[in-house]
């Protein structure tokens, strides 16, 4: 699965791109890996931006679930953002609005990230 | 072919508290308001036509227990939730004293499954044969356990109904009555096993008290198998799928969700919502259903799959 990435001082945004579906969902899961590795306090932060992102299946939910979890138990900061209309459905019906961080866009997501480093939310 | 449900609730029976009902009759009679409602047909005709099912019905609190009618003599029953109770007290009054025959498969043994059988009045009149099935070597023991002391006041040995026990093994057809029925085994604790039943072309899968792990592409390919072309899937889907796979992990039940894929999947025709989570109202299920069916539309390619919530008292016909 491709994954974009760009970078906002210490804010990582890895944009994931197509289908996340139970074929791709293990592919999304090793290249996201190496990004929730370095997330915690005094590293990185990482953005999903899910623009690119037309469907995600329960086994890319799962992946989600267990990324929210790594980097809550890190102490790190983890949020998506620029979901589309319709993954944005399946987050509200699979109740997964309630368990992770969604923001409107890449902006506000880096915002929040960046609380702490200003410098991020002057490049984004 | 038809199905009946006497039990849908999951985990403990459900009753309704007085504040549910308080508030089904503040909407109703707000519903009601400037309709001319001066006689019992015009009131009746209301109720019947212009308040929606949350209002006017129940999905009902008794635990698991569901029908296969195919129309002979013979009764077909999945689990003895506390439903059982409703389903024999309806069989003694239907029959009027003549004996009958009961089958009934079971998912596993854990109590809301079981404790119907203790009210369940045809095993206490002789002349009824009961034959139990299922793949749980212990479970005899966990019915006879629940019936005496210091759990009740009646011994096994008072049902009075010739009683019997039968193994089955998974992933083997079994040619019971009337029927070419597979057990598959299902992540639950202590195991439970879901059914599959298939007569004349028709099948129904009875699949609840069942965890799917996401990350295990054979186990999911086995169940699409398992539900392959099914006419009705009853499906457990208690939790959320957020619920599913995050606090309630290995609790042993699944999601609407994972529920509409796997029907997706296996091009099943009709899926029904099954063993309700017992901290959800009425308006909450309608709620779930409602989500179900958008997400169906929503993650829908070449296959339609039909989306039910089951409710104590529905029935479907095949």
């Amino acid at each position: 699965m491709r994954l974009d990435e760009a970078r906002f001082a210490d804010v990582v945004v890895l944009g994931p791109i197509g289908r996340v579906d139970h074929v791709t969902a293990e592919e999304l899961k090793t290249a996201l890996a190496p990004h929730l590795a370095r997330c915690g306090p005094g590293h990185d932060h990482v953005v999903l931006d899910f623009a690119g992102v037309d469907y995600i299946s329960s086994a890319g939910l799962r992946v989600l679930m267990l990324a929210a979890k790594q980097v809550k138990a890190q102490g790190g900061f983890l949020a998506i953002a620029g979901v589309q209309p319709l993954v944005q459905e399946i987050l509200e019906i699979s109740k997964f609005t309630l368990v992770l961080r969604i923001l409107p866009s890449v902006r506000d997501a880096v915002a929040a990230a960046s609380v702490a480093t200003p410098a991020a939310r002057e490049q984004a | 072919m038809r199905i009946r449900f006497w039990g849908t609730r999951g985990s403990i029976p459900t009753p309704m508290r007085s504040a549910a009902i308080r508030r089904k009759l503040i909407r109703a009679l707000t519903q009601a308001i400037g309709h001319r409602l001066d006689t019992p047909a015009r009131i009746e005709e209301f109720v019947d036509r212009e308040l929606d099912f949350t209002i006017r019905d129940t999905y009902g609190g008794d635990s698991s227990c569901v029908q296969l009618d195919a129309g002979g003599d013979e009764y077909i029953l999945c689990d003895l939730g506390s439903g059982a109770r409703v389903f024999g007290n309806h069989m003694l009054a239907a029959r009027r004293g003549v004996p009958g025959v009961y089958h009934v498969f079971m998912s596993h043994t854990h109590w809301d499954h079981i404790s119907g059988f203790p009210f369940f009045l045809p095993a206490y009149i002789p002349g009824n044969r009961i034959t139990i099935y299922g793949c749980h070597p212990r479970l005899e023991e966990a019915l006879r356990r629940q019936q005496g002391a210091p759990s009740f006041p009646v011994e096994w040995a008072q049902l009075n109904a010739d009683i019997r026990f039968v193994q089955l093994e998974p992933d083997r057809p079994h040619d019971l009555v009337g029927f070419r029925v597979t057990a598959k085994r299902q992540h639950h604790s202590g195991d439970s096993y879901g059914y599959r039943f298939e007569q004349d072309g028709r099948v129904v899968v009875y699949a609840t008290d069942s965890e799917h792990k996401l990350d295990d592409r054979a186990e999911t390919e086995g169940f699409v198998a398992f539900f392959r072309d099914a006419d009705i899937v009853i499906f457990d889907a208690q939790y959320s799928l957020a619920d599913a796979i995050s606090m309630k992990e290995d609790w042993g039940h699944s999601s609407n969700v994972v529920g509409v894929e796997l029907c997706q999947q296996a091009r099943v025709k009709h899926l029904v919502l099954f063993h309700h989570e017992p901290t959800y109202d009425d308006e909450k299920l309608a709620a779930v259903l409602a989500e179900t069916r958008r997400f169906e539309e929503i993650t829908r390619g070449d296959h339609v799959v039909q989306v039910s919530s089951a409710w104590d008292g529905l029935e479907i016909d095949l």
